[in-house]
C-alpha cells in the first residue's frame, strides 16, 4: 500500500503501519530496545518529516502514475525472484535450535537483564569512546549542513524585537488609502 | 581522568576545535582561527610523540609505534592543508573558517582510524574522517564542479562505508568479537564466511584509498574540489586508510595471510597498471595527480602485499616520501597562478623555463621524484619497496611495478618536456605568496638530500614496523 495509494499522505501513513509492524518483529525477537527505537526515530523523526515534505511540495502525482505499466514487468519479475526464494528458503531451512552456539557475549548473566538495561550499563562505561566520537561525528554533520547552505546576504530585513515593543500608539503612522491606489510610504 | 591520558592528542584537538568554532562565530578573523587551528596541531604532533606505547578503552586503541609514525605523518598533511587554504582562501573566494576546523575534525578521525583496534572503532573513525571530507568536496559551493564533485564522493562514500560495514558484520558473526587481538585467536583457514567479510571491507578500504577497481570518484573529485582540499585528500586520508588496513589485516588476519594476499595483490597491480595508463591522456593538472596517487597507492600496497617486517616498513618509508613529494607538488599548483587566476591545464605552464628559471627547477626536482628517478627519495621508496616484494617472493608485483613506473615515468617526463621546450605562452606571479614557498622549497630540499641521509627515515620506519612482528 505504501508504494501504490493514490494519495501520498496516505503512503506516509502505511509506511508508518510498516515501522510498527517491524517494530512488532523486534518485541518478538527479545530486541524491545530497537523496536522503541525504532518508533521513536523513524516514526517520531523520519516518518513526521516525510509528512511534511509531501503536504510541501506541490507535485502531481497521477502523471507520476502514467509510466507504470512501462516498469511492471520487470517489477513483476523482481517480485517473483523474490517469492521463488522466500518458498526455497521456507522449504530447505531447519534451524538446529539445539546446536546454535552464542560465540561471544559482552555480558555473563545477560539472561536476567532486559536489552535496554543491559545497553545503558556498557554504553557509558566500556563503549564511552565509541558514545563520544559518535556525538563528535553528529556535530560534524551539523557544521557540514550550516557551511554548505548558510548564506549571508546582504538586505535581510530580519525582525528586530525590542523594536517592535518599543513602538507605542504615538509613533504609529496611520494613512487613509482609498481601495484600490496604494500609497508611497 | 587517567583513562583519557592516551587519546590526549585526539583530546586537544577536538577541544581546540570546538573552541575555534564558538570563537569563529564572533570573530570575524579567518587568519586567528588559522593560526590557532596550526598551533593546535603542532601541539598534537609533540603530544603524540611524546606518548608511551599503551592501548587503551578495553584495548579498541592501540597507540604503538607504527600509530604515532601514521599519526605525525597525518597531522603533517593536515597542517600542509591549512597552510595552503590560508595562501589561497583570498583568490579562491573561499573565506569561510568552518575549513580549520573540519580538517581538525577529519584530523581525529584519521587518529582514530590509524589507532583503531577494535571493529567499531574502525569504523567510526573510519566515518568521522569520510563524512568531514564530504564536505570540505563540496566546500566551493558556488562552482558547479565542486558541488557535483561533493555529491559523487557523498554518494559512492556512502556506498562503499555500507560494504565496509557489511563486512565488519560478517567478521564479528563468525569470529564473535570485535577486537582485533581476539578475531585473531579465533581465526581460521578455510571460514567461508570470514572471507566474505574480508573481502568486503578491503573494498571498502580500497575505496578510501583509490584503489583500482574503486577509483572511479577520485579524478572527478580532485579536479572538483578546491586546490587545497584536493591537496588535502592526496595526503593525509589516503596515509590513514593505508595504516587502518596495515593494523587491519596483519594484527587481525595474519593467520590466513594467504587469502587477503590475493586480494591486496590484485588492488596493487591494477592501481598501479591503470594509473599509467590513463594518466597519459590527462590535460588537467590535478586530475592528473589523481591518477598519480592512484598509482602510488599501487606501490604502497605492494608493500602490504608482503606482509613482512620489511615490507611495512618500506611501506612507512613509501608513505612519507609520498606524504613530502605531494605537500610540494600541491603547493607548486597553488601557486600556478596570475593575478589571482589559477591555471589547471599542464599546457599552461608552457615555456615556464624562460621567463620563471628557478620556479621551474623546483617542479623538475619534483616531478623527477613522483617519476622515481635516482638520485631523489621517489626512486628510493620504489626501491624499498620492491626489494622487499622480491625478498618475499613476490617477483610478479615487482616486475609489473617496475614496467608500470616506466610507463608512468612518461607523464611526468611530459611536463617537464612542456615547461622546458615549449613556446612560453602565459605568465606567473611565481611563489607569491610566502607560506607557498614555506611549503615548497623544504619538500624539494629533503627530497634531494634524502640520498645523503636516509638513515633517519629508515630507522623511523623499522621502528614503526617493530610494533606489529
Amino acid at each position: 500500500m505504501v508504494i501504490s495509494s493514490k494519495n501520498p499522505v496516505h503512503s506516509v501513513l502505511f509506511l508508518i503501519l510498516t515501522f510498527f509492524n517491524a517494530a512488532g518483529l523486534f518485541v518478538i525477537l527479545h530486541a524491545e530496545f530497537l523496536a522503541m527505537i525504532l518508533i521513536i526515530v523513524y516514526v517520531g523523526a523520519v516518518a513526521v518529516l516525510f509528512l511534511f515534505v509531501v503536504m510541501m511540495l506541490d507535485f502531481n502525482f497521477t502523471k507520476s502514475k502514467e509510466n507504470v505499466l512501462q516498469y511492471m514487468p520487470f517489477g513483476i519479475f523482481i517480485g517473483v525472484v523474490f517469492i521463488c526464494e522466500l518458498i526455497i528458503v521456507l522449504i530447505n531451512t531447519r534451524l538446529d535450535l539445539a546446536n546454535i552456539q552464542i560465540l561471544a557475549n559482552p555480558f555473563l548473566n545477560f539472561s536476567d537483564m532486559t536489552n535496554t538495561q543491559a545497553l545503558g550499563s556498557v554504553l557509558y562505561t566500556d563503549y564511552i569512546l565509541y558514545f563520544q566520537l559518535s556525538g563528535v561525528i553528529l556535530l560534524v554533520a551539523m557544521i557540514g549542513s550550516i557551511v554548505l547552505t548558510l548564506r549571508d546576504r546582504p538586505g535581510v530585513r530580519r525582525q528586530v524585537i525590542g523594536e517592535q515593543l518599543e513602538r507605542n500608539a504615538s509613533s504609529t503612522v496611520l494613512k487613509e488609502v482609498n481601495s484600490g491606489e496604494g500609497i508611497d510610504i | 581522568m587517567n583513562i583519557f591520558l592516551p587519546i590526549l592528542p585526539e583530546l586537544s584537538i577536538f577541544i581546540s576545535a570546538v573552541l575555534l568554532l564558538i570563537v569563529g562565530l564572533f570573530v570575524k578573523n579567518i587568519k586567528l582561527i588559522i593560526n590557532l587551528a596550526i598551533i593546535t596541531l603542532i601541539i598534537a604532533i609533540i603530544l603524540v610523540l611524546v606518548q608511551p606505547v599503551q592501548s587503551a578503552f578495553n584495548n579498541s586503541l592501540t597507540i604503538d609505534e607504527f600509530s604515532k609514525i601514521a599519526k605525525t605523518l597525518i597531522l603533517i598533511g593536515s597542517l600542509a592543508s591549512i597552510v595552503m587554504y590560508h595562501s589561497s582562501r583570498e583568490d579562491l573566494n573561499i573565506n569561510l573558517f568552518e575549513y580549520p576546523i573540519l580538517i581538525l575534525l577529519a584530523t581525529i578521525g584519521m587518529m582514530i582510524m590509524v589507532s583503531a583496534n577494535d571493529l567499531i572503532a574502525i569504523f567510526i573513525g573510519l566515518e568521522l574522517q569520510s563524512l568531514t571530507l564530504y564536505v570540505l568536496a563540496a566546500l566551493n559551493r558556488n562552482h558547479l564542479a565542486s558541488s557535483e564533485a561533493g555529491l559523487k564522493y557523498f554518494l559512492l562514500g556512502a556506498l562503499s562505508s555500507g560494504l565496509l560495514l557489511f563486512g565488519l558484520s560478517y567478521i564479528y558473526g563468525f569470529t564473535g568479537n570485535t577486537n582485533l587481538n581476539l578475531i585473531s585467536t579465533t581465526v581460521t583457514s578455510g571460514n567461508i564466511g570470514l572471507i566474505i567479510g574480508i573481502v568486503f571491507v578491503c573494498s571498502g578500504i580500497a575505496f578510501k584509498v583509490s584503489a583500482v577497481p574503486f577509483h572511479m570518484w577520485t579524478p572527478d573529485v580532485y579536479e572538483g574540489a578546491p586546490t587545497p582540499v584536493t591537496a588535502f585528500f592526496a595526503l593525509a586520508p589516503k596515509v590513514a586508510a593505508i595504516a587502518l588496513a596495515v593494523r587491519f589485516l596483519i594484527v587481525g588476519f595474519s593467520d590466513i595471510a594467504f587469502d587477503w594476499q590475493q586480494i591486496i595483490i590484485f588492488l596493487s597491480i591494477a592501481s598501479m597498471v591503470f594509473a599509467a595508463f590513463a594518466a597519459i591522456a590527462q590535460k588537467n593538472i590535478k586530475r592528473l595527480m589523481a591518477y598519480s596517487s592512484i598509482g602510488h597507492v599501487g606501490y604502497a600496497l605492494i608493500g602490504l602485499a608482503c606482509g613482512t617486517p620489511q615490507g611495512i616498513s618500506s611501506l612507512v618509508i613509501y608513505l612519507s616520501i609520498y606524504l613530502i613529494m605531494n605537500i610540494g607538488v600541491f603547493s607548486f599548483i597553488l601557486s600556478m597562478k596570475n593575478k589571482g587566476e589559477y591555471y589547471e591545464n599542464i599546457s599552461d605552464l608552457s615555456g615556464l623555463y624562460k621567463t620563471h628559471p628557478y620556479y621551474s627547477v623546483v617542479i623538475t626536482i619534483l616531478m623527477f621524484s613522483l617519476a622515481g628517478i635516482p638520485p631523489l627519495a621517489g626512486f628510493f621508496g620504489k626501491f624499498y619497496i620492491f626489494i622487499a616484494a622480491i625478498e618475499s617472493n613476490l617477483l610478479l608485483l615487482a616486475i609489473v611495478g617496475i614496467l608500470a613506473s616506466v610507463i608512468g615515468a612518461f607523464y611526468y617526463l611530459r611536463i617537464i618536456k612542456v615547461i622546458y621546450f615549449d613556446e612560453s605562452k602565459n605568465s606567473f606571479d611565481g611563489f607569491s605568496h610566502r607560506s607557498l614557498g614555506l611549503l615548497t622549497h623544504p619538500s624539494a630540499i629533503l627530497i634531494l638530500i634524502f640520498c645523503l641521509y636516509p638513515l633517519p627515515l629508515i630507522k623511523i620506519s623499522n621502528y614503526a614496523a617493530s610494533s606489529f612482528f
